[in-house]
């Protein structure tokens, strides 16, 4: 096992107040430790020096939950494709680096403290439209409804999505629409999604832009930087859907009630 | 009537909805470009096919046809440039604090630059209308440039051309907006398909090759008619 010297800047901001970055020396630090290992290290040893800790947010640490974040050299999660940063080692780094740490930093991310964001926004436009409607009771056979592989694998692409932001700290707009698309498009390609498919398209665009996230400009940069590797299809596909439902909503889809009984 | 309408402004509203008008505009405007290029290349068919083509656009229905083309033209570029400031508006907006260190992974610097790009096209295309569509500061609309074609009295536009890019300032200011429309299309073509919904996997190289072929194409068509006549001495 080997050791790392890291020089680290990192960003201390208490909510509401301006931010500053922080050099801070991390000596010897393991090579097998994740990247919040080495922020655990890094906290104890302020906690014992009498300083405050450095606040990251993190849950399971296993790369599903989506609760860590942070900006890592210019890079959400760091350098690692397709990694959260509960998954980052220190092994790719070498000792001497100087590693920049940032929160995710976006109009629609307030930053809580240090390097923790409110991520709210994303849970807001869940309920503007990222679910179905079912009614409970007796569960429905299994594969009562058909769904074809290639749908089947495609809804499961999409709902590998975490939700952790990293599409919105890389994208030069901060835009959410990785995100928004992954979330609308799991449903709006199963059967399942259909009845309330148009009203959730145009709900959550909406609660999107209402949230001050920017707009799409077609660079893919959050494709690059999602640790779950979602596909900028999904933005195609939420702009084809969009474009259908708003102009339906224009033209007035509602069907007409059949007359009764004369 | 005003349900539409209110339908319309929740679409345009949109940032979706904005963008759609932007790559439906930006398409308007990439066929104008490659209508535009190619007419031009007609001056090196020489003097009389080029007036030709110019007389042609100019009587065709009655004259009314270049005012439809021209008022068309005038709302996509409008429609365009109101959208796409609002959009980079908003985007900067999105994030108020900068990163000490951003690094762009898979952009291109054109991408990056849009709005620089589109901005001076914006001026080059008002100094372009003013040289040789409205003709102010030069003597362009002067009897010099009339000529007989088949017994009628036209514009002399193989002469104006020629006369406009004998003068380096005008040639290097065509070069340089030739170059950043290049650059802007370069992204905006194949932009423009994933904005409509359309690119696929399997497409998207293909939209990527073509728009780079054409952004090519309309550098070299244009910079050629611009550099033979200024460096190379054509119909002088
Ligand atoms: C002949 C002139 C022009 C052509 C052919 C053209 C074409 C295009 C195309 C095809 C797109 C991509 C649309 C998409 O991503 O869906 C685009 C985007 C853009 N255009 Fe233009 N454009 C022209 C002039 C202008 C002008 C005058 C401006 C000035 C403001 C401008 C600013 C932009 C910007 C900022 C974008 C990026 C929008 C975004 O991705 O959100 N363009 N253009
Ligand atoms: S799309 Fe990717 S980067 Fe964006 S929230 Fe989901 S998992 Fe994170
Ligand atoms: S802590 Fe759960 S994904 Fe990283």
């Amino acid at each position: 096992m080997s050791q790392l010297n890291l020089h680290l800047k990192v960003w201390r901001q208490n909510a509401g107040q301006p931010g500053h970055f922080q050099d801070i020396e991390a000596p010897e630090i393991p090579d097998h430790a994740s990247f919040l290992e080495m922020m655990d290290i890094v906290n104890e040893r302020l906690i014992s020096k009498g300083q405050e800790p450095v606040a990251f947010d993190h849950d399971c640490r296993e790369g599903i939950c989506g609760m860590c974040s942070m900006q890592i050299n210019g890079v959400p999660h760091g350098p690692e494709k397709a990694t959260t940063t509960c998954q980052l080692h220190m092994r790719k780094f070498r000792t001497g680096d100087t590693i920049w740490v940032e929160p995710f930093r976006a109009k629609a991310f307030p930053v809580i403290k240090d390097l923790v964001v409110d991520r709210g926004a994303f849970d807001r436009i869940q309920q503007a439209g990222g679910f179905i409607s079912v009614r409970t009771g007796a569960p429905q056979d299994a594969n009562a409804l058909p769904i074809g592989k290639v749908v089947a694998d495609a809804a499961m692409d999409a709902a590998a999505c975490i939700g952790c932001g990293a599409c919105v700290a890389a994208c030069k707009n901060a835009s959410a629409m990785l995100f928004v698309s992954a979330k609308a498009g799991q449903l709006n390609v199963l059967p399942q999604g259909q009845p309330e498919k148009d009203r959730r398209t145009l709900g959550m665009v909406r609660q999107m832009d209402k949230e001050g996230f920017g707009n799409c400009t077609n660079q893919y940069e959050c494709e690059a930087a999602c640790p779950k590797e979602i596909s900028v299809r999904w933005i195609t596909k939420l702009n084809r859907d969009y474009a259908v439902a708003a102009v339906k909503e224009a033209l007035g889809n509602t069907p007409k009630v059949a007359g009764g009984g004369d | 009537m005003s349900a539409v309408f209110d339908s319309f402004s929740r679409f345009y509203a949109s940032s979706i909805g904005k963008k759609i008008l932007v790559a439906l505009t930006g398409l308007m405007l990439i066929g104008f470009v490659f209508g535009h290029l190619v007419g031009n290349l007609l001056i090196f068919a020489g003097q009389d096919a080029i007036n030709e083509y110019g007389h042609l656009l100019q009587t065709a229905l009655h004259g009314g046809g270049v005012w439809i083309a021209r008022v068309g033209l005038l709302a996509a570029v409008l429609i365009h440039v109101v959208a796409t400031v609002s959009l980079t508006k908003q985007n900067n907006a999105a994030r108020p604090d900068k990163y000490g260190q951003h690094k762009a992974q898979v952009s291109s610097k054109s991408s990056h630059t849009m709005i620089l790009s589109g901005l001076t096209i914006l001026a080059f295309v008002v100094y372009h209308l003013l040289h040789y569509t409205v003709r102010i500061g030069n003597s362009f609309n002067s009897d010099a440039y009339k000529i007989d074609l088949h017994g009628e009295k036209v514009h002399n536009v193989y002469k104006m051309v020629i006369d406009g890019f004998s003068w380096a300032p005008a040639s290097l200011f065509y070069l340089i907006a030739m170059a950043l429309l290049s650059s802007h299309l370069s992204h905006g073509f194949s932009s423009l398909f994933q904005t409509l919904g359309i690119s696929t996997d399997k497409s998207e190289p293909v939209f990527k090759k073509a728009g780079y072929a054409f952004a090519g194409l309309i550098f070299a068509g244009n910079a050629a008619i611009v550099l033979s006549i200024w460096l190379f001495g054509y119909g002088r």
